[in-house]
């Protein structure tokens, strides 16, 4: 009998010493979550922001405004929310659970069209990052050197571009090429089973410096590649841009004002990785990013040169831009022979009010806010841009 | 319909006495464990010399993979680069440091979602042992709910926890994802307590019935310790779910300081260090064992229950 309670106390021993592991987590956990509020002052305003994917530099602007005080200084607490892979940032906005949400203008559009209930408040990026990238021997220069090759592409809406393009320059993309889905690296396209595969400035196109050549025993060199940049071919569409919850900005004097208050400290943030790209890289390794020093101060400079110049300001929408990302969206059909949109969006879906005011106060300030003579470093890539 | 329980659990084997030498054998089986790992490896640089480079075809079909450096790293390129700092930023730790920490991160929302599951699969199988008809209610149920692919569910938890303040308490990410663990612990764990809750035999529960003993006291004295064999393993496959769980809830929400977010982290630099992302999915793994191991710890105390494991 006695045996008997004693082996049964130690398994609820041993069972109690698992559920303070458990419960132990409540606090490690706790403590590590708030990514970036380090202050909760009384009277400041909370704001989150979702991130479209993880800590990287490709959002170093809003992790320097948070580090430099800009968000502090405008009385706002801000929180930023990192993405995930199947976290869609502006459904996530459209549901209340954040203020603002950083997206890609054709994703968000759609979103808009089921119903989601976002404008677009400040457009950061001014150009296209998204470019489509060959070994050079292949002599793929233009879309119209596409023909009859193999190409790469993420899908999931971030093909629209390169459709565009090739349907462009003449081709059918069902027919004229061979089209593959590509994985989140470039191995496919290094070992060869992709001609030309679609590549971010600031992320892929530098994992293909990072890589060795096996040839040589070297890294590859900017020389062994050709890029499509559809910036030049004339069916880029914008990219990151800060969203915000049409409703609330339509009824919520508040809100209105947060607005202003936070695009303009974010915008100081990113003046500030103009002006300091190193102690931006710094900043977002910093706050938890785990890509290598060398792969962020190169996505720091290719952010910076997606942005700068911006002869209107940093952060106002380009009619002429977006007037084209709409055009696009509405008339280019995918492999599925589907359009990013099928109606022309409504005057809700963008607004330059807030961001004219945000930039009007900066220019008080003194700030330059276009970067007319902006000059990008040079970064030189490490193995594994360790 | 047919019983749930007898569907889905293994045929109850016959009685087997635990062996005296139970310390020898727990030795023997962690040294097996161990030349599992080594063998593995070994296939793995097998599979890297007998396979060329470029894979295996037939005709235009790819049937093996290629076995470069670039998609196979060399074993002990993966251990080198395990034990070199993350990244060149001062101060950046080793990955293996940055692995533990990330896994002790999993292991903890784990460990909760797995108590939660747990705790929640129990009380589901009291219930269905309790009322038949609750079984035949709950059954296609329980059975639906994990037919529902993961990804598809995270987004929405996520989604749902993010409007949860009661009070001062506001749900935090890490919850979410231990929620989606338990989800997936609770499933073994129901249908292993309710198949051990029915195995006592006719004959012992008649005896309870003829001493005018109550529900309660039949669960706690008869039907509770007759389950512990069918429960133990159970709670095992609930362990190591539970870390799937939490891994693909990571992954999907992008919660930061897991094993789950360091795996995509690191699948970035797939192309210029290989041997980086192989290690985060070593370590995922081997926390898949310690997780299971850990929670078989909870036998130890109950071997006089444990006359017929079902392995």
């Amino acid at each position: 009998m006695r045996l008997t309670r004693r082996t049964a106390w130690s398994a609820v021993g041993v069972a109690a010493a698992l559920l303070l592991a458990g419960c132990s987590s409540d606090d490690g956990g706790g403590s590590e979550e708030p990514a970036a509020s380090d202050s909760a002052g009384g009277d400041l305003t909370p704001v989150k922001l979702q991130l479209q994917w993880f800590t990287q530099a490709q959002f170093a602007g809003y992790y320097a405004a948070v580090d430099q005080g800009y968000y502090e200084d405008e009385g706002l607490d801000v929180e930023i929310v990192e993405g995930g892979t199947d976290i869609v940032p502006q459904s996530v906005l459209a549901d209340g659970s954040v203020d603002y949400a950083i997206a890609w203008v054709p994703k968000a559009l759609a979103s808009r069209e089921q119903g989601a209930g976002i404008t677009d408040v400040a457009q950061i990026f001014q150009r296209s990052g998204t470019l489509q990238v060959s070994f050079a021997d292949k002599g793929i220069t233009s879309a119209a050197d596409l023909e009859g090759k193999t190409v790469g592409n993420w899908g999931y809406g971030n093909e629209f571009e390169l459709f565009a393009g090739m349907t462009k320059a003449g081709l059918d993309p069902a027919t004229d090429v061979t089209l593959v889905q590509q994985q989140f690296d470039m191995n496919a396209f290094l070992a060869g089973d992709i001609d030309a595969a679609q590549a971010m400035t600031y992320n892929e196109y530098a994992q293909l410096l990072e890589a060795e050549n096996p040839e040589t025993g070297e890294l590859y060199t900017a020389d062994d590649f050709t890029a499509v940049d559809w910036n030049d071919e004339g069916t880029a569409m914008l990219q990151d841009a800060i969203w915000a919850n049409s409703e609330k900005l339509a009824s919520d004097e508040a809100y209105q004002d947060t607005t202003v208050k936070f695009i303009k400290a974010s915008l100081k943030g990113w003046i500030f990785a103009r002006d300091n790209p190193e102690e931006a890289r710094d900043l977002v390794v910093a706050a938890g990013s785990q890509l290598g020093n060398s792969h962020q101060l190169w996505m720091t400079n290719e952010v910076n040169k997606l942005i700068w110049p911006s002869p209107d300001g940093i952060g106002m929408i380009d009619e002429d831009a977006w007037t084209q990302t709409v055009d696009v969206a509405l008339t280019t059909k995918n492999d599925q022979g589907a359009t990013v949109i099928t109606t022309e969006p409504d005057a809700e879906a963008y607004t330059n009010e807030y961001v004219e005011k945000a930039l009007a106060e900066l220019q008080d300030e003194g700030v330059d806010v276009s970067g007319e003579d902006f000059e990008p470093i040079d970064v030189t890539l490490e193995a594994g841009g360790k | 319909m047919t019983d749930l329980a007898t569907t889905l659990a293994p045929e109850r084997t016959a009685p087997v006495p635990v062996r005296p030498r139970e310390r020898s054998t727990a030795r023997r089986r962690i040294l097996v464990g161990v030349l599992a790992v080594l063998l593995l490896a070994a296939l793995w640089e097998l599979v890297k010399v007998v396979v060329p480079d470029a894979g295996g075809h037939l005709g235009e079909a790819s049937v093996l993979p290629r076995t470069d450096d670039l998609a196979m790293p060399h074993v002990w390129d993966i251990v080198e680069r395990v034990l070199q700092p993350e990244t060149s930023a001062t101060g950046s730790p080793t990955v293996l440091g940055a692995m533990l920490s990330a896994c002790w991160f999993t292991l903890r929302v784990a460990l909760a979602g797995w108590l939660v599951g747990s705790v929640g699969g129990l009380l589901l199988a009291a219930l269905m042992q309790r009322w038949q008809l609750a079984e035949h209610a709950l059954v296609p149920w329980v059975v639906l709910s994990q037919t529902v692919p993961l990804i598809a569910l995270a987004p929405l938890v996520v989604g749902w926890g993010g409007r949860i303040h009661i009070g001062a308490f506001e749900w935090q990410r890490w919850m979410s994802v231990a929620l989606i663990a338990s989800y997936l612990a609770f499933f073994p764990v129901t249908i292993g307590a309710l198949r051990g809750f029915q195995s006592p035999p006719a004959a012992q529960v008649e005896l309870f019935r003829a001493q005018a003993a109550t529900w309660n006291r039949t669960m706690l004295s008869l039907r509770l310790p007759a389950s512990v064999p069918y429960l133990l393993p159970a709670l095992r496959l609930g362990a190591a779910t539970a870390v799937v769980g939490a891994i693909v809830a990571e992954v999907s929400t992008g919660t930061k300081g897991g094993i789950g977010r360091l795996i995509i982290s690191y699948a970035q630099s797939a192309s210029g260090d290989p041997a980086k992302p192989w290690a985060a999915i070593a370590a995922a793994a081997l926390l898949g064992l310690l997780a299971a191991g850990l929670v078989s710890l909870l036998g130890l105390g109950l071997g006089r229950y444990r006359y017929a494991e079902v392995r």
